[in-house]
């Protein structure tokens, strides 16, 4: 069996920052990634990033990830893609389905005594009548078809969410030419930025604050929808329904972090709306309760793509230092840099529930594995 | 903030929190308002402007201030702005027309002198205009400065070009 001395599953903007880290300072690594090309979410964003300068604000995400994949390498990561990784088995041991073609696969088992988990998350359903209809997809899904695959999945579409996904995705397919029918937000608010629903209130598009959806129609694939007012006990509104008229519906109901592997590996999880739902605990390492085993990036909680790299770059520099790669001062200089950078992200009323979130997970490791103060 | 549920700032409550020039100083030359009302960790705007005309300051969730005096209306800053949230008015022209500029990032149809209606911040259409200027610097990434003449009681409200799914 093929033994490297860490292993990354994902190649998102955490997988690939933390296999940078780790190779510059001689960490023998593979990063794996189920697509066929690394980068994660990162390769369908098109708009430009907020932050700060220095974690490439203002740059449109697919750069951000062309210079990530850059820097990867020109530092000689070794990457596998296709592979779908299943499962970690004795902590230390990775099962990969890789697709050879269409039709082949074939499985590895490669070994590693430190893998990070770096997966990202997936997005959330919404149920309502006729919600398994074609042409109901996620909002991310959307934007994987119209802004990397280069296919419109509709003419018209009605977006269900009015946070930074449902409004950016919409936003782009307007660039590519939908007619966006609207935006439906069951609360009273809309739950992302004000510069960004602006942006398409500029254009002419409407954002429904209180209205859901009741109802998908058609029988073989979406032709329209029905929305609806909704009570404060989310009880729907009677005769307050309008009918849409689109041929696609996105739902931007938010994410959560993919935990499969992490809980099977044996990594306790702990629960946090502001994190998305379950997600590993782990220390100042980015290490999870499982020895060897690290988390990084949206795996471990929703943020950033900028949070994702500096926590990929944390788990990267702990372990050059646990393989003897980096002296522990040299490490800690590396880690205490990017966690104060991260404080810097988290700064803020909008960081404030994801910052106590995330010293919940760290204290959380510290009480599960009996550690003092 | 209305806006909150509605997406549509007013100018009304940009004045109100202190976000919009004063209408002397418009009337003296370009100047950048910054719509952009809630604590976003983000700073191009502050970074870009080569006369540092935009201060967020040490907390990057700060709101992003113009410095009236220094802004010369060059709209570094509109293409800069991630959230597409910086426009440049200018009333200097006369006391019939003035002239708003406004990041577009969509295909464009249209070119210099050509007359398109104009949409405000809700989309609707309010008035027509005259293209004065379309931009794109190699710097900006993709994202043109639209900058429309149009009449001065309208320099405050316009904020793109009206759309229409026809075409
Ligand atoms: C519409 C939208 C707009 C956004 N805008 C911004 C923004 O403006 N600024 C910002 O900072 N962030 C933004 N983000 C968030 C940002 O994209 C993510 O937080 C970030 O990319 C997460 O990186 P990651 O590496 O943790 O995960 P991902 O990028 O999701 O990468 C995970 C990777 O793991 C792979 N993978 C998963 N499971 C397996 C497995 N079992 N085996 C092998 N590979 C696997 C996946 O294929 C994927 O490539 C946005 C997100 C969306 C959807
Ligand atoms: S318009 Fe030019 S001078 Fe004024 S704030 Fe923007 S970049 Fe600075
Ligand atoms: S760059 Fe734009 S969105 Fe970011 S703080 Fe400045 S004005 Fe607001």
């Amino acid at each position: 069996m093929k033994e490297y001395e860490m292993i990354v599953i994902g190649g998102g903007a955490a997988g690939l920052s933390a296999a940078i880290e780790a190779k510059r300072h001689g960490v023998n690594v593979l990063l794996i990634d189920s697509n066929d090309k690394a980068g994660g979410q990162l390769v369908k964003q098109t708009h430009k990033f907020f932050g700060a300068k220095m974690h490439r604000a203002g740059t449109r995400g697919f750069n951000i990830c062309k210079e990530l994949l850059k820097e990867s390498e020109d530092l000689g990561v070794e990457v596998l893609l296709n592979g779908l990784v299943m499962g970690i088995y004795d902590g230390d041991t990775v099962a990969v389905d890789v697709k050879v073609s269409l039709t082949e696969h074939k499985l590895m088992m490669l070994k590693a005594k430190n893998i990070v988990i770096s997966t990202g998350a997936s997005e959330n359903a919404v149920r309502f009548e006729g919600w398994t209809l074609p042409g109901v997809m996620g909002a991310g899904a959307a934007q994987t078809m119209v802004n990397y695959r280069h296919v419109l999945p509709g003419k018209k579409m009605l977006m269900i969410g009015s946070g930074n996904v449902g409004l950016i995705v919409s936003y782009q397919l307007m660039q590519a030419g939908v007619e966006i029918k609207g935006i439906v937000e069951a609360l009273p608010k809309i739950t992302g930025w004000q510069v960004h629903a602006s942006k398409l209130t500029r254009e002419g598009i409407h954002i429904y604050t209180g209205y859901t959806i009741k109802k998908a129609h058609g029988t073989d694939r979406v032709t329209g929808a029905t929305i609806a007012k909704v009570n404060p006990d989310w009880s729907l509104v009677s005769g307050s329904e309008i009918e849409v008229d689109c041929d696609f519906i996105c739902i931007g109901a938010g994410l959560k972090p993919l935990t499969g592997l992490a809980h099977m590996a044996g990594c306790e999880l702990i629960y946090d709306k502001a994190l998305g739902g379950w997600a590993p605990a782990h220390n100042y390492n980015m290490e999870t309760t499982k020895k060897g085993i690290y988390v990084a990036g949206d795996a471990t909680g929703l943020e950033e793509a900028s949070t994702a790299i500096e926590e990929g770059t944390i788990a990267g520099a702990a372990i050059a230092e646990a393989t003897g790669h980096l002296s522990a001062a040299e490490a800690e200089e590396r880690k205490a840099g990017a966690w104060r950078r991260l404080a810097d992200l988290r700064d803020g009323f909008h960081g404030e529930e994801r910052l106590a979130a995330k010293n919940k997970q760290l204290a959380e490791y510290d009480r599960l594995m009996g550690v003092r103060e | 903030m209305k806006a909150d549920s509605t997406g549509i700032l007013t100018v009304e409550e940009l004045k109100e929190i202190g976000r919009y020039p004063s209408e002397e100083r418009m009337k003296q030359g370009p100047i950048a308002i910054a719509e952009c009302t809630q604590n976003i960790p983000c700073n191009p705007c502050e970074t870009s402007c080569p006369f540092h005309a935009i201060t967020i300051g040490e907390r990057i969730t700060s709101l992003p201030v113009v410095d009236p005096a220094k802004c010369v209306g060059c709209a570094t800053c509109v293409t800069a702005c991630s959230g597409q949230a910086i426009f440049i008015v200018d009333k200097s022209f006369s006391e019939e027309v003035g002239t708003v500029s406004f990041p577009y990032e969509y295909l464009v149809k249209f070119k210099k002198d050509d007359i398109v209606k104009c949409a405000n911040r809700a989309g609707e259409y309010v008035c027509d205009g005259k293209v004065k200027r379309v931009v794109l610097t190699a710097k900006a990434d993709h994202c043109y400065v639209v900058t429309l003449e149009v009449p001065i009681s309208m320099v405050d409200e316009v904020r793109s070009v009206y759309r229409t799914w026809e075409d």
